[in-house]
């Protein structure tokens, strides 16, 4: 009896792994069949090309993809720092009676809909930029920054995460050698726990890169390649979110549906680096 | 009150009144413990599990002070000193008072980087006197021919018995003046067990050496005296054969004849 339920098990949870394989590769095909019209008349250029004018029926994804790469990159910049700083703050310093409340409010922070992050950033980041930076306020910039404050908790949560995997009795090594806390997190910890770090960091660019909402209200959608960062801007979500309803075209359409092509291939290859590279189990020395 | 022996031998800690509470425990794991240790000798901890010979051990390194709330109280002298002393200094202590864990714990770096860790924690830079300080202790630990030919490889690479004298080439690099083992064969095989055994018989000429060991075969090999502790008590401190042929105290008579453990 056990054995045929064991079976069952067995069958159906096949079917469900092998339905989800299905399911990505049937998006895909979607997505690509949705995109052949724009391949076809455009071919490579539409990487390369900085024209977005859907007016002329000319379509360049150029400023979407430098938009997403710059304010995921600005994100990444402003977020790893602080990330590392709280998870070195909450798995070595912080008393344990401040780890768990801090720990837990981190992690109800990384639960927030983005949406919220997008409004949020929309009344309240947009002036304070404007007024510390100048320009109107919606801007890649600003786009960067709430990009950052909304991976932030998930980066330092799964940091935290990762060097709480240290061994006690490999940090006491060190300090049985006359380190000190800071020798410890910055010989020991790091070190033992970089891959697990490394691989959450990426695993936020991917977020950070595809992230939609959070960026559409701030950001302002104009396709135009500047290198002021107080300028609005754009990215492939923030396009997608703005356009699609309007898409008049065979063209136009086809073309936004490329954009989320290669929003897809871009996310996957991240994410696929993050697993596979960064996040394998690790052979535990001991 | 328990029967200690009288040390001829210069004494390298005392351990007076000591006693030792965790964190949120409601009793002491170390009761009011008086304990010589002798300079330049090896002194085994035996006892059955639980009876506090670890909480003993990271007494004289200060490693409870890793974790907050534990609570102790008495002297525990090292070179006149009471190393319990609030202000003393736990960097330097824990450089002249080294510790070896159960478990082999190489550093997630190099074979040399592992070597050269404690050396550079102060200091050291000049890579010849670090090249010729981490071959000596690689060879003290009896595992530089072994080694020589891939300093640069991970040390997690190594088998475990090279590993746990990786960790020993370590401690012994920065010269300390004590060495604190905590059954630091319970995770090695025979062979490798043997090796380690050896290694520290010899260490002795140069550092005074404290031993926990849950294998009374292994304190009789190894050491000269030898502490049964019970229930966070010193039951009885003697010369090793003493302990294990003619123990004066009937507890210890009946530990070491195996009527309980
Ligand atoms: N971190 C700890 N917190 C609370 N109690 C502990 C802790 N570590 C050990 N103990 C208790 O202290 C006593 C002595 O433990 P230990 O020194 O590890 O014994 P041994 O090394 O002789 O086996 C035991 O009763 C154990 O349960
Ligand atoms: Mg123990």
């Amino acid at each position: 009896m056990s054995n045929i339920i064991d079976k069952i098990f067995a069958n159906s949870t096949k079917f469900i792994a092998f339905g989800i394989l299905l399911l990505v590769a049937w998006i895909f095909t979607v997505l690509f069949e949705h995109s052949l019209e724009s391949i076809e008349a455009f071919g490579f250029n539409f990487i390369t090309e900085d024209k977005w004018a859907p007016n002329l029926e000319k379509f360049g994804a150029l400023p979407a993809i430098y938009g997403s790469v710059i304010s995921t990159f600005l994100a990444m910049v402003l977020a790893v720092p602080l990330a590392i700083g709280v998870a070195i703050f909450l798995s070595e310093i912080a008393h344990a009676k401040l780890k768990a409340p801090v720990g837990v409010s981190i992690e109800l922070l990384a639960a927030i809909p983005s949406v919220i992050y997008g409004m949020w950033g929309l009344f309240y980041f947009v002036p304070i930029v404007r007024d510390i930076f100048g320009g109107i306020g919606i801007s890649m910039l600003t786009a960067g920054i709430v990009l950052s404050i909304m991976i932030l908790p998930f980066m330092a949560a799964v940091t935290r995460d990762a060097m709480n995997t240290t061994p006690d009795i490999l940090k006491e090594s060190a300090y049985a050698l006359g380190g000190t806390k800071w020798d410890v997190v910055k010989d020991i910890i790091i070190p033992y726990a970089k891959a697990g770090i490394i691989g959450s960091f990426i695993l936020a660019l991917g977020r950070a890169i595809g992230e939609t909402m959070a960026v559409t209200f701030v950001m302002g959608n104009v396709h135009k390649i500047s290198t002021d960062l107080t300028e609005p801007a754009t990215s492939i979500p923030v396009t997608l979110a703005n356009e699609f309803a309007e898409a008049d075209s065979g063209l136009y359409y086809s073309s936004l549906f490329e954009l989320s092509l290669l929003l897809l291939v871009i996310s996957f290859t991240i994410i696929s680096i993050a697993k596979f590279y960064f996040l394998r189990r690790k052979r535990i020395g001991q | 009150m328990a029967t200690i022996v009288d040390i001829t031998e210069e004494k390298a800690l005392k351990v007076k009144d000591f006693e030792f509470m965790y964190a949120g425990a409601d009793a002491p794991s170390v009761k009011k413990l008086n304990m010589p240790i002798a300079k330049h000798s090896i002194t085994a901890l035996i006892g059955p599990s639980g009876c506090g010979k670890t909480t003993l051990l990271r007494s004289f390194n200060r490693m409870h002070d890793l974790y907050p709330g534990n609570k102790y109280s008495g002297e525990i002298l090292f070179k006149e000193r009471n190393i319990l002393n609030p202000k003393e200094d736990l960097i330097k202590l824990r450089i002249q008072i080294g510790m070896i864990f159960q478990k082999p714990t190489a550093f997630p770096m190099s074979i040399f980087d592992n070597v050269a860790y404690g050396l550079r924690l102060q200091g050291l830079k000049n890579k010849t006197e670090l090249q010729g300080r981490v071959e000596k202790a690689l060879q003290d630990a009896a595992i530089w021919n072994e080694v020589k030919d891939r300093l640069k490889h991970d040390a997690n690479g190594l088998s475990g018995g090279q590993q746990q004298r990786l960790c020993i080439a370590r401690a012994v690099a920065v010269e300390p003046e004590i060495l604190l083992f905590d059954e630091p064969t319970s995770a090695l095989d025979p062979i490798s067990t043997a090796g380690i055994e050896e290694l520290i018989v010899e260490l002795r000429e140069r550092v005074s050496i404290i031993i926990v060991t849950h294998n009374m075969q292994q304190a009789a090999r190894v050491s000269d005296y030898t502490g049964f502790m019970y229930l966070g008590e010193l039951v009885e401190l003697g010369r090793t054969e003493e302990i294990f042929v003619t123990p004066k105290e009937r507890l210890t008579e009946e530990y070491i004849t195996g009527k309980f453990g």
